[in-house]
C-alpha cells in the first residue's frame, strides 16, 4: 500500500510518469534505443593493431562488405616498416573476388622539407595509376625507430553500383632517405561500377611492423 | 490481475521510483529523441539531402546555420550532372537566401591524371579562383562527366558564417571523374569578404540541373 501510494504521487492525473519516477538507476539496464542513433555521426567501426603484418584488411562494417555508410575514413597512426631500406605504404581495393586488384585511376603530388633545409613539391608520375590494378601508393615510412608515418584516406561510397569509386588521401611522414618531413597526397577513382567490399594496406616490401589504422563510417 | 500487480510494485521502490528491472532496451524502442543527454560526439548532422532526379540547387538555409554552431562541415557524394563538363559551384547569402551573392576571393590548386596516361600535373588553378567576386566560385568538381558512371565527391567547411566581426573562410577538396577521362584531385579555399552574417549557402552547378548526388550538412561544436 505504501508503494502504491508513493507510486501514485508520481503519476500524473493522466496516468503518465512524472520526472520523480525515472531517474539513472532506473534506466541502467537500457545499453540502446533503437530509433536513437548512439554516438554521434563519426562511428569507429574497426580498430586494427600492425604486429609485423603482412598487410591489414577491412571487409566488414557491422555487416560484411562497406555497404552501411556513403563514406569511409581510415586513419593511419605511426606506420612503421619492418624493412631497413625504402618501403611505400600502399593501399588495394577488392571488387568482389579475394583479390585487391579493382582497377584505378589516380593521381599523385609530393611535398617535402628536409632537415637541411630543402624543398620541393612535385607531381609523382611514377606513383600513380592509369586504371591500373597494383596497389596505389599513398605514403611511406621511416625505418629507424622513431621514424614512423600517419595520415588518413577519405573513401565514398564504396557500395555503389552506378558510380566509380572516389578517394582521396592524405599522409606526412618521415622519409630516412632525405631525412625530411614528407607529404603525399593522392586523389582518384576506383574505375569499376562493381561494389567495393573491401580495403588493404601494406607494404611495397616488408611487413608493417607497427601501428595503428582505424576504420570510421560517417553518417 | 493480482499477479501483474504484484509483479509490477516489485519493480518500483518504495519512493514509486521505477527500478532498472522495469525498463529494458524494447521498453524505450520508440524513443527517438532525449532532449538533455548528448548522443556522443561533437559532429551533428543537421540536413541530408538527395537529388534523385533534376535539380538545380542544393541549398543549407538559416534554419540550420544558426548560433548553436561555429563550424559547419558539407559532405557532397557521387554528385552527378545532367550536362557534360558543368563545373560545380558555391555561393553565400546574407539576406536569407533572396540573393546569393557574397563577395569572395579564393584560390585553388589541383593535380590531375587522364586514363590515357598521357597527361598529368600539380600546379595551382587561376581559372578556378575568383578575385572579390560575387558570382558563384568553383569549388571541386571540375568539368564532371554526365556519363552514367561520372561524378564528383568532396567535402568543405565553413568557419563562423554568423561572425559580424571577421570575414568568413571556407575551405573545400574533392576528387572528380570528367568527362574526359581524368581524375581531379582539387582543393579551394577562401573567404566571404563581408562583416555580415552569412546565413545561407547554396551549391549549384555552373551549367545544368544536378541529376543525382548526396548532400550532407554537419554542425561541428
Amino acid at each position: 500500500m505504501s508503494i502504491a501510494l508513493s507510486l501514485a504521487n508520481n503519476l500524473t492525473t493522466g496516468g503518465k510518469f512524472i520526472a520523480a519516477a525515472i531517474n539513472n538507476t532506473s534506466v541502467s539496464n537500457v545499453t540502446s534505443f533503437a530509433s536513437i542513433p548512439a554516438g554521434g555521426v563519426l562511428r569507429l567501426l574497426s580498430t586494427q593493431t600492425a604486429s609485423d603484418s603482412a598487410s591489414i584488411s577491412f571487409t566488414n562494417d557491422g555487416s560484411a562488405g562497406l555497404t552501411t555508410y556513403k563514406e569511409y575514413i581510415f586513419s593511419f597512426i605511426n606506420i612503421h616498416q619492418a624493412a631497413t631500406s625504402f618501403a611505400s605504404f600502399d593501399v588495394g581495393f577488392r571488387d568482389g573476388s579475394t583479390d585487391y586488384d579493382a582497377p584505378k585511376q589516380t593521381a599523385k603530388f609530393e611535398v617535402y622539407h628536409t632537415e637541411a633545409d630543402s624543398t620541393s613539391l612535385a607531381y609523382s608520375g611514377g606513383d600513380d595509376l592509369a586504371n591500373g590494378t597494383a596497389f596505389q601508393r599513398i605514403g611511406l615510412s621511416g625505418y629507424n625507430n622513431d621514424e614512423s608515418m600517419s595520415g588518413f584516406m577519405r573513401l565514398f561510397e564504396p557500395s555503389s553500383t552506378t558510380f566509380t569509386k572516389h578517394f582521396i588521401s592524405t599522409t606526412n611522414a618521415y622519409y630516412t632517405g632525405s631525412n625530411a618531413s614528407w607529404q603525399e597526397h593522392v586523389g582518384g577513382y576506383i574505375n569499376t561500377t562493381t561494389a567495393i567490399d573491401g580495403v588493404q594496406f601494406k607494404m611495397s616490401t616488408g611487413n608493417i611492423q607497427s601501428g595503428v589504422i582505424k576504420m570510421y563510417g560517417v553518417l | 490481475m493480482g499477479v501483474i500487480t504484484r509483479t509490477a510494485a516489485n519493480n518500483f521502490t518504495t519512493s514509486g521510483v521505477i527500478l532498472p528491472a522495469a525498463i529494458n532496451n524494447t521498453t524505450v524502442a520508440s524513443i527517438d529523441s532525449l532532449s538533455n543527454v548528448s548522443t556522443g560526439g561533437a559532429m551533428t548532422l543537421l540536413n541530408t539531402t538527395t537529388i534523385t532526379s533534376n535539380t538545380a540547387t542544393v541549398s543549407f538555409s538559416s534554419s540550420l546555420i544558426t548560433s548553436t554552431y561555429r563550424t559547419y562541415l558539407i559532405k557532397y557524394i557521387n554528385v552527378h550532372p545532367e550536362t557534360d563538363t558543368a563545373d560545380l559551384q558555391f555561393n553565400g547569402s546574407t539576406d536569407n537566401g533572396s540573393n546569393y551573392n557574397v563577395t569572395k576571393t579564393t584560390s585553388a590548386y589541383y593535380y590531375f591524371h587522364n586514363e590515357a596516361d598521357n597527361s598529368t600535373g600539380v600546379d595551382k588553378e587561376p581559372s578556378h579562383d575568383v578575385a572579390q567576386s560575387t558570382g558563384f566560385c568553383q569549388i571541386p568538381g571540375d568539368t564532371v562527366g554526365a556519363d552514367n558512371d561520372q561524378s564528383v565527391s568532396g567535402f568543405g567547411y565553413i568557419f563562423s558564417p554568423l561572425s559580424t566581426t571577421f570575414l568568413k573562410h571556407f575551405w573545400f577538396s574533392g576528387n572528380c571523374h570528367t568527362d574526359s577521362g581524368y581524375t581531379v584531385q582539387e582543393t579551394v579555399a577562401g573567404y566571404f569578404n563581408t562583416t555580415s552574417a552569412v546565413n545561407n549557402v547554396q551549391i549549384k552547378f555552373s551549367t545544368g540541373n544536378i541529376g543525382s548526388g548526396i548532400f550532407k550538412f554537419y554542425g561541428i561544436a
